[in-house]
């Protein structure tokens, strides 16, 4: 069995993908329809009563534990920098909320409790994959390297994305629900028609998976065998909605009746998430079609700033997800390894404070939009309404400056 | 040392106002960035708001308990080594209308803390007129006039929103909702031509105006005028001023009707025994001179309900936010009359006996229809009884007289084949409607009252004597 290696830099990721073999790669569901995928020797419960199992490489204790199907290797260094990485969303993700608080931002959705799903998918993503978020996956945008003041911009009311989605394959955020999904299988028949290897992941909720455009994409997705990823972060509420509601059956099963794999990984274990998801990008870029992961995991926040998720779930519910919590495992793992001493964690919390205050001040100096550029982008060649529209604006504000005199 | 000013921010996406539920800090405190200052509760949520300064409480300018709008300054924080506020005097002057303080230029030169997602709501004060804002489109100047020189509204909390003047309904632009059918490329056409919509008769079943209807309508030789086709002359209409009574009437029933949310309920119900004891009543000597009919026994059981549900006798009084229970059942019976619909009532009804409330009903009708009902019998009524089943209805669903929580209509009372102890007979069958004022009846008691009435009329002797 062939280990997924962990690489340092792109040439060595390259390799280790090259070092997949069959493997390690998820079977699809076509033998036996019943269950996708799944650990054989080292099967976890969720904890959750009548909740199938899931995967797991750590548990919440930090204790390392291997899988068959999705083994991982891990240096020390990099097992630093996935805390790093934690440890830096979350507290970007924490600024976020405060500027709303302090009316700098219109809105703020947040991370926290989802850092593991998304870091551990967005590490494993190359540079040429393509990601299409919602708009909370503030850690995957950060691994895709968008700067962290970038996603400020449409929060802040100032612009309408904040970063180019070519420059880091990131699409921008999308706010309809599951809408990129549709725009991820898209993207993924055009590499598949371009005859690249590069794979594309769709991330959405699971709320959006009651959503007809996420069902219509697996169907795509399957039809035409798309080098997707769909990753679904089952954080457990769609707003005020529980899952329970929205599933009869457990979200990743439902692949099967698609045609495609599914399988649900502990979504608080960065280390599962991490080779889960690479393993099914493998999966996608080798020519065997989608895939489906549920990530399952637990929003600790509010929907958004405008939501009091006191009003609908309980204090005990959310203690018990405390207890699992992403970054307190992974550096119990460290902590249990001696892989970091008090050292390593004061720089990461110096640098967390760090990139707290730069994005404080970037927030405060985004620039207010010029009201006209509201016309720029409407539509890509000129159009003969919008210009109207544009030349009426233009006049109403005028009207205006020449009150000012 | 500066202060700076922090606003109660829109932390929910369109909210215009928090209350303060309680400050974590004092005046005096040392704060850092983001520490927890205040909990807020909007109409959302319970959120707690972090500093966005480090430096020292210098005060805090609303209680706990406050309700504030957003915008409004809620404490003061000194800052070392920063800029001031534009505004660093006005202190805890709750600055309504005040010019948003600018920004410490350390982190943003010339940025007014102006929310993401709306202006800082200042309401019209604020807002720049505009240069060319054509005359026309000035909505209503004499409202604005009015409502400055109205006297200061009673409720504290209504800044910006000028009571609103009395809509001048009478004079309003009469802009007739004539609902055309038109699919919209016909109706650009339509303003492209110069063709009013509501000028052309559509052909088609549907209603809808076709283009083709809009081209010829457009085509044809200007409107010929005054070409009415001649058919047969048909009688004119005649046009009767509203006044008096008729003008009384109206605007009873339009006032009641709309502002008195009416429910009517009914009951049809075996009244054999109601017109075997109107039989036996004109037999007896004391009846002799005076008229005995159903209604009679219909007001009796109704002023015998209200003895039992004596909230039904009560009034709506909106101006003072009360309900008034009446102290008398001032029973009114709608007449018709030459001169018109009147009410006239029997003060203290409930004090009568049967015998005399006979003799104050005939009296009161007779008044009415010699049109000599004077004032005070049209004025104070509490309930009131309309006999519709004297023109041969079976029932109705009355209006309410003005101030009053209920109207019983009495209907036809017709011989009805009825199941009687437990065999289809020919009996005397009446329906009884109830119309009461939901505001202060509610289905239960409307429901019980009228049911009681009913049950005195399908067995008056063991209730009524």
């Amino acid at each position: 069995m062939t280990p997924v290696v962990l690489a340092n830099d792109e040439g060595d990721r390259m390799t280790g993908r090259r070092a997949v073999e069959k493997s390690t790669t998820p079977n699809p569901a076509s033998g036996s329809t019943k269950r996708a995928p799944q650990g054989r020797g080292t099967r976890r419960t969720t904890g959750l009563k009548d909740e199938p199992e899931f995967i797991q490489l750590l548990t919440p204790t930090g204790e390392r534990i291997d899988h068959p199907d999705y083994p991982l290797e891990l240096s020390p260094e990099e097992a630093r920098s996935l805390y790093r990485d934690m440890v830096l969303v979350r507290r970007v993700d924490a600024e976020g909320t405060a500027l709303q608080r302090q009316g700098e931002l219109g809105l703020w959705a947040s991370l926290l409790g989802q850092e593991a799903a998304q870091i551990g998918s967005g590490r494993a993503m190359r540079p040429d994959d393509f990601a299409f978020p919602t708009y909370r996956e503030h850690g995957v945008a950060w691994c895709k390297g968008v700067p962290p003041v970038n996603l400020l911009g449409m929060f802040r009311g100032v612009n309408n994305g904040g970063w180019d989605p070519n420059e880091n394959n990131f699409n921008l955020y999308t706010i309809v629900i599951g809408s990129q999904a549709l725009h991820a299988v898209g993207y993924a028949m055009g590499v598949q028609r371009d005859g690249g290897d590069s794979a594309v992941i769709a991330y959405f909720g699971d709320g959006a998976s009651s959503q007809g455009d996420v069902l219509e994409s697996f169907v795509f997705g399957a039809s035409y065998n798309a080098p997707v990823v769909f990753f679904c972060q089952n954080n457990q509420w769609a707003i005020s909605e529980p899952t329970s509601r929205q599933f009869r059956v457990p979200l990743y099963q439902r692949a099967a009746g698609f045609g495609f794999p599914g399988v649900r990984v502990d979504g608080n274990d960065v280390l599962a998430c991490l080779a889960v998801t690479r393993a099914a990008l493998e999966h996608a870029r080798s020519g065997q079609g989608p895939m489906l992961i549920e990530a399952f995991t637990y929003r600790m926040g509010a929907h958004t700033t405008s939501d009091d998720p006191t009003r609908y779930r309980s204090s005990d519910e959310v203690e018990s997800w405390r207890a699992k919590d992403p970054i307190v495992r992974l550096k119990a793992y460290l902590d249990r390894e001696a892989l970091a001493d008090e050292t390593f964690y004061k720089t990461v919390d110096d640098e967390a404070d760090e990139l707290a205050a730069q994005i404080r001040s970037g927030c405060l100096a985004l620039p207010d939009p010029d009201p006209l550029s509201m016309f720029e982008h409407s539509y890509a060649a000129p159009h003969a309404q919008v210009a109207e529209e544009r030349a009426f604006l233009a006049d109403y504000l005028a009207g205006f400056a020449e009150e000012e005199h | 040392m500066a202060t700076k000013q922090f606003r109660l921010p829109d932390v929910g996406e369109g909210l215009t106002e928090a209350e303060i539920l309680g400050w974590s800090v004092a005046v005096g405190d040392v704060v850092k960035v983001n520490q927890i200052l205040v909990e807020i509760e909007t109409a959302k949520a319970a959120v707690e708001l972090p500093s966005p300064f480090a430096g020292t409480v210098g005060a805090l300018l609303v209680e706990a308990g406050q309700t504030v709008d957003v915008g409004t300054p809620i404490i003061e924080i000194e800052v070392a080594g920063a800029e001031p506020d534009a505004k660093p005097a006005a202190k805890p002057a709750p600055a309504a209308g005040a010019a948003p303080a600018a920004k410490p230029a350390a982190e943003a030169p010339k940025r007014e803390p102006v929310l993401v997602g709306y202006g800082v709501a200042q309401s019209a004060t604020t807002r720049r007129a505009r240069k060319n804002a054509p005359a026309a489109a000035s909505p209503a100047p004499a409202a604005v006039a009015s409502a400055a020189s109205a006297p200061p509204a009673p409720v504290a909390a209504a800044p910006s929103v000028a009571p609103s003047a009395p809509a001048p309904a009478a004079q309003a632009p009469t802009v007739a909702p004539t609902h055309v059918l038109a699919k919209p490329l016909v109706r650009k056409l339509a303003k492209d031509l110069g063709v009013d919509l509501s000028t052309i008769t559509p052909a088609r079943e549907d209603g809808v105006i076709t283009r083709e209807e809009v081209e010829r309508a457009a085509a044809a030789p200007a409107a010929s005028p005054v070409a009415a086709p001649a058919v047969a002359a048909l009688a004119e209409d005649r046009r009767v001023p509203i006044k008096g009574v008729r003008k009384a009437t109206a605007a009873a029933m339009v006032a009641s009707a709309f502002t008195a949310p009416h429910v009517t309920e009914f009951l049809t119900l075996d009244v054999s025994r109601t017109v075997k004891l109107v039989e036996r009543l004109r037999a007896q000597p004391e009846y002799r001179d005076v008229k005995v009919s159903p209604l009679l026994i219909t007001a009796k059981a109704l002023i015998s309900a209200t003895r039992k549900f004596p909230e039904i006798n009560a009034s709506w009084d909106e101006a003072a936010q009360e309900i008034v229970l009446r102290g008398s059942v001032n029973l009114g019976i709608a007449a018709a009359t030459p001169r018109g619909l009147v009410v006239p009532n029997i003060k203290g009804a409930e004090r009568l006996t049967l015998r005399q409330l006979a003799d104050a009903l005939a009296q009161l009708t007779a008044t009415a229809r010699e049109g000599k009902t004077p004032l005070a019998d049209l004025t104070g009524g509490t309930i009131t009884i309309t006999n519709v089943g004297v023109f041969g209805v079976d029932t109705g669903t009355p209006i309410l007289n003005p101030g009053e929580a209920a109207i019983l209509a009495f209907g036809a009372i017709k011989q009805q084949p009825w199941v009687h102890k437990g065999k289809v007979k020919p009996r005397w069958v009446t329906t009884l409607a109830l119309s009461f004022d939901h505001r202060l009846v509610d289905g239960e008691l409307g429901s019980r009252f009228l049911r009681e009435v009913g049950r005195a009329l399908e067995d008056p002797a063991a209730v009524l004597l």
